[in-house]
């Protein structure tokens, strides 16, 4: 891509619109509101088109333009063009007509959607001359600080809840990077990691560089609509942690119609949420924006055990301004549909897909999404990532010695009525 | 009676860098208005020109939010401790 125009002119506080330098800076000094890229759309209406997009290489910076940085990509340059599947056979399970998956639990190179967010990120950090980056992560955002800094050459530090899964923490160690447990919930991380921010010098992904990492969620959204022919689809089931996610499919949608990319279309968002952390769902269903606060998170989902949601309110606004709703997921009904996503479609989510998938079961059970409307379920993280989860919830692989007459026996007792009896397999 | 409030760092300097003050007030409301005579230009960084208290400003009262308390009628105590503290943005 031979662009080193810019379209992206300032940041601007998303309550006041106070216009603010394009720095590493993320809060209104005025009203504490958060900043948010701003763009010049008319120039980048007449500079994109259909066209000019499918020309390039398959990957999330297709959509360049409407991401916040200056110059060219230099992190995440593989990142993103995830698969939109078409779900027949969870279609039928579910009893829907037209079911899509867009399926983030491949991104590139960590499998989850965060890689998008922190392709923009350490895009940004190394123009604004940072050499250490650093996250507060329930896990996926941690593992790819940990890959993209190291791959970008620069130092990372994570930190992360000390509880998290396993999995998820060899996924940041592995990298090199810097890993802090924290005693306490997300939100005590990320409290911790404000603080921090504002004392060392360093490109906090998700503080400091908020405003532009947040942009590369959108990235989710523009694939899904240029993958869908160019279509914005009329239902999108999101998962919900800051509730930053849904709040920029959202704008996505939107900014595609403003800069002439798709035509206006209705389109309804949905959010989901685990049970044991709910604060949005809650609000939502309260028919209020006043969230309120879920101190001691308790989900298997724990990627979304985000109890103070810093865009609660914002993700109300976009389900409730959409026509769309919000549902929760208990821990079994997150692992029913773990297994009914692998067992029907062969994609194996972590928690949070889990989550998605059963509050779309719920929405369409309930009728709030409509069975022969178009659907789109967002699965953003890898089961492998965590596979404890389901420690106990499966039927163990059955153990036999390396013997053909073992063999016949189980695979008799297991499914006489697909093998007939035992005498016809010996003469096969 | 002086109730003591916490100040966070983007607002000391409207409080001559003091990190805690000393305000008067039956209420929350009437404890911002105190606060505006004695530091101008608080109460327009607390609460909106509709006088509801800003979205990303949260006041605490013995450490429960006002918003789930009654907001800036919420009754203060002589010995209430009241904590202003910016939403944390993140995650």
């Amino acid at each position: 891509m031979a662009m080193a125009e810019t379209f992206f002119s300032n940041l601007k506080c998303r309550e006041c619109g106070a216009l603010y330098p394009k720095k590493a800076t993320h809060v209104c000094e005025f009203d504490f509101g958060p900043l948010e890229a701003d763009y010049d759309y008319a120039k980048i209406r007449a500079a994109i088109s259909r066209e000019k997009i499918q020309a390039r290489p398959l990957t999330m910076w297709r959509y360049r333009e409407l991401l916040p940085i200056d110059g060219e990509p230099t992190v995440g340059l593989q990142t993103g063009f995830t698969p939109l599947v078409k779900a027949e056979r969870l279609a039928r399970a579910l009893g829907a007509r037209e079911l899509y998956l867009k399926n983030d639990a491949v991104n590139y190179p960590t499998l989850s959607f965060k890689d998008r967010v922190v392709a923009v990120a350490l895009t940004r950090a190394r123009e604004l001359g940072f050499n250490i980056v650093a996250c507060a992560s329930t896990g996926n955002l941690a593992n790819s600080v940990a890959a993209n800094a190291a791959a970008a050459g620069l130092e990372s530090y994570v930190l992360i809840p000390y509880d998290l899964e396993r999995s998820k923490v060899l996924n940041s160690l592995v990298y090199g990077a810097q890993v802090i447990g924290i005693e306490g919930p997300y939100d005590q991380v990320n409290r911790l990691c404000s603080e921090i921010a504002g004392k060392y010098g360093w490109g906090f992904v998700n503080v400091n560089l908020r405003p532009y990492y947040a942009e590369g969620s959108k990235t989710l959204g523009f694939e899904i609509i240029e993958q869908l022919d160019w279509r914005i689809p009329a239902h999108t089931v999101i998962p919900m942690a800051s509730g930053s996610l849904l709040t920029k499919i959202t704008k996505a949608y939107q900014e595609a119609v403003k800069v002439g990319l798709v035509n206006a279309a209705p389109f309804r968002i949905y959010g989901a949420q685990a049970r044991g952390c709910n604060p949005i769902t809650a609000a939502q269903q309260a028919g209020t924006d006043l969230i309120r606060p879920v101190p001691r998170p308790d989900t298997i989902a724990k990627s979304l055990a985000i109890g103070t949601p810093a865009d609660g309110y914002y993700a109300v606004h976009a389900m409730r301004q959409t026509g769309g709703a919000a549902a929760d997921a208990t821990d079994a009904e997150i692992i029913e549909a773990i297994k009914l996503l692998a067992e029907t479609e062969g994609i194996f989510a972590e928690t949070a897909g889990g989550v998605t998938l059963a509050c779309a079961k719920k929405l369409i059970d309930s009728g709030r999404i409509p069975r022969d409307e178009r659907v789109v379920i967002c699965i953003t993280g890898n089961g492998l990532k965590t596979a404890e989860a389901l420690d106990g919830q499966l039927t163990e692989p059955a153990r036999i010695k390396p013997s053909l007459r073992e063999f016949d026996a189980l695979i008799v007792k297991n499914e006489p009525q697909r093998h007939g009896d035992a005498e016809k397999i010996k003469t096969v | 009676m002086a109730i003591e409030v916490s100040i966070p760092t983007p607002l000391r300097g409207l409080t001559n860098n003091l990190d805690t003050v000393s305000a008067e007030g039956a209420t929350v409301a009437a404890l911002i208005d105190d606060l505006e005579k004695k530091y101008p230009g608080i109460k327009t960084r607390l609460v909106d020109d509709a006088g509801q208290l800003r979205r990303f400003v949260n006041i605490y009262v013995n450490g429960e939010d006002v918003r789930f308390l009654q907001a800036q009628a919420t009754p203060l105590a002589a010995d209430a401790e009241v904590s202003i503290v910016p939403a944390i943005a993140g995650g």
